[in-house]
């Protein structure tokens, strides 16, 4: 069945696009000339690259998990995640972008390291310069997003070609690859945090900062998936796709949440626990500035999902699921913005118009993308060796 | 009329779930199956009810919860005050993140322990008690169905059978209630 985008959802997009647009407006208005202003905005384009890089990143991930695991079950919503998945090359376009923009104005007040000036004068970003230079950080980063790039690329061309060619070929080289993707994923997907995000709160390190940040893009992209599943099975596309397929992705929205709260509190705990002065100052600065934001950001991330997901029937409950949906992919925001806003800029971080604006216009790119891709294929793979067990999934 | 219990037995779980369906649709209540294996797509058929167990896990985990918090208050804190990782408050809720660990696990030891009690108390199947299921076949290849007479008052025993028999069944029993 091909998926054409209904009017509605044209508008939606639209309009989300034009009014990030205008509060972005406002709040260039309203915070220009202020002396962070250049800080403040580059510092938000890269919240919401990494943002929603990240779930694009999350749903090529999930992809490749699944064929290296030769699950059954997800076949019916495959084109589903294939369309998250293909955001990527807007992702990588768009974390290009910010990161060029960053090299050329020496780190922005954000990558502190990038500042000639700033290293000269702290012998702990001395010590680390072999590592975050400019050179090496862009090496680094064009060989992670090429070879997401890559994988990316081939998993879309051999999907395609499944729905021609059929035969298990295209499946078992789908499995090798899938297994592949996940060996360098587990490197990259740790590595690249540290770079991109850690590396704001510089002096700082954690070696739980990778899963951490991994666990939240997991979490945001099953959120995704969940919706846009339902979204669909709303307006009648994917009759194959039933309530054991939405049960199972809202299992793996409870899980995932679980697991970044497990994660949260692991990093947490440790540091808290061992009280030393290099590893607390973290904590110490976002407790300090952001107390309510912070723990809040923890407790819906954590509570809504857990209390509210815990039976059967509420894994299965579009309204349910889709209120959770929401309010976890706000949740995921807050996290990336207290790792960045309030990692580069301390006390003088804020919630304006302008974060809400960029946020939601690049929600309203980041959707039409999607949409845009999901008329590229047909909404239900036709070959897949394991379609007739995922029509007939229940649990 | 003594009230009578029929086991049919088959030897394809498949045979017995369209036997189980046929039998629905003509309006003869199943009162069990016994199987080897869980059957896919049986409960809906015979009309099982949905589990229970999940809210029972629920409240034992509760029950774990208060009961971790309530212990490690008394031992931590008020009856043998402890230095926690060098902060000294001797409160609960200032030293609270170094308690959720064991919270955790004894909430996930009383959830776990408790379901898997009262799973085999709610199927008699605690270690000593007598099995309940009508052939040990049951446990090896073989599956029965169990019908009641007392569940199917407008059937007689013959009819009952006869529409055992035309589901492919291998072997019929009865058994007099005592």
């Amino acid at each position: 069945m091909e998926f054409k985008i209904a009017s509605k959802a044209k508008t939606f997009t639209m309009a989300l696009i034009v009014i990030g647009a205008l509060f972005t407006a406002i709040g260039v208005a309203l915070n220009m000339g202020e002396h962070n202003f250049t800080q403040r905005i580059i510092a938000n384009g890269l919240i919401d690259s990494y943002f929603f890089f990240s779930i694009g990143l999350g749903a090529l991930f999930f992809l490749a998990l699944q064929y290296a695991t030769e699950t059954g079950w997800y076949a019916a919503v495959k084109r589903v995640i294939e369309a998250v998945a293909g955001f990527l090359p807007y992702g990588i376009g768009m974390m290009v972008l910010i990161m060029i923009v960053l090299t050329i104005t020496d780190g922005a007040h954000i990558y502190t390291w990038m500042d000639p000036d700033t290293v000269a004068h702290d012998e702990l970003i001395q010590g680390k310069s072999a590592y975050l230079n400019k050179t090496f950080f862009w090496i680094r980063t064009v060989v992670y997003l090429v070879t997401y790039y890559i994988f990316w690329q081939g998993f879309k061309k051999r999907s395609l070609r499944e729905d021609i060619e059929g035969g298990t070929d295209i499946h078992f080289k789908n499995y090798r690859r899938g297994a592949h993707f996940l060996v360098f994923f587990s490197v990259f997907s740790s590595t690249s945090s540290w770079d991109w995000v850690m590396s704001i709160d510089v002096h700082w390190f954690s070696t739980l900062f990778g899963w951490y940040t991994f666990a939240g893009m997991w979490v945001s992209t099953m959120v995704v998936l969940v919706m846009l599943t339902l979204y669909l099975k709303k307006l009648g596309y994917l009759p194959k796709v039933n309530d054991s397929h939405i049960h199972d992705l809202g299992k793996w929205t409870f899980a995932t949440s679980f697991l970044w709260s497990y994660l949260w509190f692991s990093q947490f705990m440790l540091i808290w626990y061992a009280n030393i002065g290099e590893e607390v100052t973290y904590y110490m600065m976002r407790i300090e500035n952001f107390k309510v934001l912070y723990f809040s950001m923890f407790l819906i991330n954590f509570a809504f999902p857990m209390l509210l997901l815990m039976s059967r029937e509420a894994k299965r409950h579009s309204g349910i699921l889709t209120f959770v949906g929401v309010i976890i992919l706000i949740g995921h925001w807050l996290d990336a913005y207290i790792m960045i806003s309030a990692g580069s800029m301390g006390a003088q971080a804020q919630i304006g118009f302008m974060e809400i604006g960029m946020a939601i216009a690049f929600a309203g790119i980041f959707i039409r993308v999607i949409l845009v891709n999901l008329t590229k294929a047909p909404l239900s793979p036709v070959n897949h060796p394991y379609l007739d067990e995922s029509i007939h999934h229940e649990i | 009329m003594a009230e009578k219990v029929i086991y049919a037995m088959y030897d394809d779980d498949d045979v017995l779930k369209d036997g189980a369906k046929k039998l629905v649709s003509k309006g003869v209540k199943v009162a069990d199956v016994f199987s080897p294996f869980p059957i896919h797509g049986i409960d809906p058929i015979i009309g099982v009810e949905q589990t229970r167990l999940g809210i029972f896990a629920f409240i034992y985990g509760l029950i774990g919860l208060t009961l971790a918090t309530v212990g490690m208050r008394y031992f931590m804190i008020v009856d043998w005050p402890m230095n926690i990782g060098g902060k000294p408050s001797f409160s609960y809720m200032d030293n609270m993140l170094a308690f959720i660990p064991i919270t955790f696990e004894f909430t996930v030891l009383c959830a776990a322990h408790g379901m898997a009690i009262t799973y085999l108390i709610a199927n008699r199947t605690l270690p000593g008690m007598k099995a309940k299921n009508p052939d040990p076949r049951t446990t090896d290849d073989r599956f029965v169905m169990e019908l009641r007479t007392s569940d199917n008052h407008q059937f007689s025993v013959s009819e009952l059978e006869d529409m055992l028999k035309g589901t492919g069944i291998v072997e019929l029993e009865q058994k007099d209630i005592v």
